[in-house]
């Protein structure tokens, strides 16, 4: 298991397009703490790109690469290797890389300018919103051989998770105006790792005293350690 | 011609000067008091008096020598004042007695005029200096603090009932339920104070007509600041700081007509100023910083002039909860503003909106904060910045500055 993990590994270091992932998040997370003129507003900044370009880069580079390495995996499943081990072995080695990546683009610069327990946190975040989002790819893998249709099923999720979930949720808010949805809205952010990670990073900041009885719900149940092991248990 | 002289030479040479300290034949303030004639001096040496209720009745100044302490051991109003021209001059007035039904207090002015406290510090008195009807007062420099967990068993620091040409300067209050307390107060001055830490409102006034609030500092009070059924209020570089929770405001406006903020700063708070039926106010030269909302406008405000105000880093700049706008607001900066300056007027070309759509939306469903900073959220507020449909569409600065004004 060991073996195939490092095998991954090397491979994607080969791609360089990781490589490249990882000097763009470490640009434009110094440039961001380097515009703005306090560093909690540069994180505030960080925040949405990490949203935003962590969870594109995540699915679509592991899809597309899970496609591309179908020839390596039937020459694995042709070895007398447990399955089970075969794709664990697949998905650390993926997400470990990305993770790394990650932890060196956009962690090193978070530890140098903002070292808070807030900083900490973001970082913790973007480390584990890579994750599941190379899960989300692996699922999407596994349910359809048509390479095209696998890819594009990824695109339209990622769409889905970043953009459209919010205009759901804000139009279920139109439509059950009437009713008191402080504790449901705390379910359905819940359902989206980008929201829940958006929302633990806000409750951080000092807007959270903005966030009126909605915000109260939110830090009684996220800001204690029972909220925040249900947070990132999924 | 004659007789007049002989007044004034001789009113001073009657005029008794008195000591009281623990060790000489004078040791209870108020059996000195008691001896004293109007217009004579009493000094109290350093050390501890318990007098229970001392009650000052005569014209005379007391004047303390290197803070002598007023023990209320818990159970007394410490200093009554019952005449007019009394001076209270450097007493250290600790542990005055607590009750909701005569509102014991540490030192209270009880329908007097010309009446000044100075220099005094008061500790864990339940009201701290207390006036109901006085006339032309002067309280100064001095320091407050009570240590109030609930707002039931604590009264207000500096508590003015139904008073005229009142002179507050210069006291530094902590730990009360409100800082300053006003109502019914008229042509009064508030200079100087520092209000801070305490539970309730570090600023509280009704029905105070033509009083100036200048360059006092309310910081971190449960509530901030709250002025209600008011007119003539001038306010001048004032400072409101810190006061953060889903009920707190920089300020608080509540029916006030006819005034003036010029030159005042919100720094980090909810909200910079909530104004309800506030009409004909002239706000000046503001700076609103590090706010939730800078401003909070409802709809049944009118004839507000927001002028030349500086808002930075505020979250929301301004909010409001209807369509209906009466208020004018016209060169302020904004740090929002994304326009351009081709003329070089120093003045942006096209107008700033300062409500975004989804404060709009906050007003009418808090639960949506949860998209707070989400991407959907800000393409559809760059949406409406072009086309409005949910914000209302008067509610524009027509001519923003493109740069912030010194303030």
């Amino acid at each position: 298991m060991k073996k195939i993990i490092k095998f991954v590994v090397i491979d994607i270091l080969r791609n360089k397009i990781v490589l490249v992932y990882t000097l763009f998040l470490l640009i434009t997370s110094l440039s961001v703490f380097n515009l703005e003129d306090n560093t909690s507003k540069g994180l505030l900044s960080l925040l949405n790109l990490i949203l935003f370009i962590v969870p594109l880069v995540s699915i679509i580079f592991s899809t597309i690469y899970i496609y591309n390495s179908s020839e390596f995996i039937e020459l694995l499943v042709s070895q007398p290797l447990e399955r089970k081990n075969i794709w664990l072995s697949l998905f650390f080695g993926l997400a470990g890389s990305m993770v790394l990546a990650f932890f060196i683009g956009a962690g090193i610069p978070i530890l140098i300018y903002e070292a808070s327990s807030t900083g900490i946190m973001m970082l913790i975040i973007g480390c584990i919103i890579t994750i599941i989002f190379v899960a989300i790819a692996f699922l999407t893998t596994v349910n359809t051989r048509d390479k095209a249709k696998g890819i594009g099923t990824a695109i339209l999720l990622w769409l889905y998770f970043a953009l459209l979930f919010d205009g759901l949720v804000l139009f279920i808010l139109f439509q059950f105006s009437d009713y008191p949805l402080e504790k449901v809205v705390v379910f359905i952010s819940a359902l989206n790792p980008i929201d829940l990670g958006r929302i633990l990073i806000l409750l951080r900041l000092d807007v959270s005293a903005l966030m009126g009885y909605t915000g109260a719900v939110f830090k009684d149940f996220f800001g204690t350690n029972l909220g925040f092991i249900v947070a990132f248990s999924p | 011609m004659l007789r007049f002289l002989f007044i004034l030479c001789t009113t001073p040479i009657f005029a008794t000067t008195y000591h009281v300290s623990n060790s000489s034949n004078y040791n209870s303030i108020q059996q000195t008091i008691n001896l004293s004639k109007d217009g004579d001096t009493i000094l109290v040496e350093a050390g501890i008096y318990k007098e229970k209720n001392l009650v000052v009745n005569k014209e005379i100044i007391l004047k303390g020598i290197q803070h002598p302490t007023l023990d209320g051991e818990g159970k007394y109003e410490i200093i009554s004042v019952r005449a007019n021209h009394v001076t209270i001059d450097g007493f250290k007035i600790i542990n005055s007695g607590i009750g909701t039904l005569d509102d014991p207090a540490g030192i209270k002015i009880y329908n007097n005029r010309n009446v000044s406290i100075i220099n005094n510090i008061l500790e864990s008195t339940f009201f701290g200096i207390y006036t109901q009807n006085g006339i032309n007062c002067i309280i100064k420099n001095n320091q407050l603090k009570s240590f109030a967990t609930e707002e039931q068993q604590i009264g207000n620091g500096i508590h003015c009932w139904k008073c005229d040409s009142m002179q507050i300067i210069g006291n530094n209050i902590q730990g009360h339920r409100d800082g300053i307390y006003f109502e019914f107060v008229t042509n009064s001055v508030i200079w100087r104070n520092i209000s801070t830490n305490n539970i309730r409102y570090g600023l509280h006034f009704m029905f105070s007509n033509n009083d100036s609030y200048i360059t006092n500092v309310f910081r971190n009070n449960g509530a901030g600041v709250a002025v209600m059924f008011t007119h003539g209020v001038k306010m001048f570089n004032n400072l409101f700081e810190e006061n953060w929770g889903d009920a707190a405001y920089g300020l608080l406006l509540k029916e006030i007509s006819d005034s003036y903020l010029v030159g005042n700063q919100f720094i980090r708070n909810t909200s910079g100023i909530f104004m309800e039926g506030v009409s004909r106010v002239q706000m000046e030269r503001n700076l609103f910083q590090n706010n939730g909302w800078a401003m909070k406008i409802q709809a049944n405000c009118m004839d507000i002039a927001v002028t030349k105000n500086n808002f930075l880093s505020n979250t929301f700049d301004v909010g409001t909860n209807g369509s209906l706008v009466l208020n004018t607001f016209n060169f302020n900066y904004w740090d929002k503003y994304e326009g351009y300056d081709l003329n070089k007027d120093k003045l942006g070309d096209i107008p700033y909106r300062p409500v975004s759509l989804f404060s709009m939306i906050l007003e009418k469903m808090p639960p949506a904060m949860m998209l707070f900073r989400s991407f959907m959220v800000t393409i559809l507020d760059k949406t409406e910045k072009i086309i409005p449909s949910i914000t209302p569409e008067n509610l524009v600065d027509n001519s923003p500055l493109m740069k912030a004004l010194p303030l």
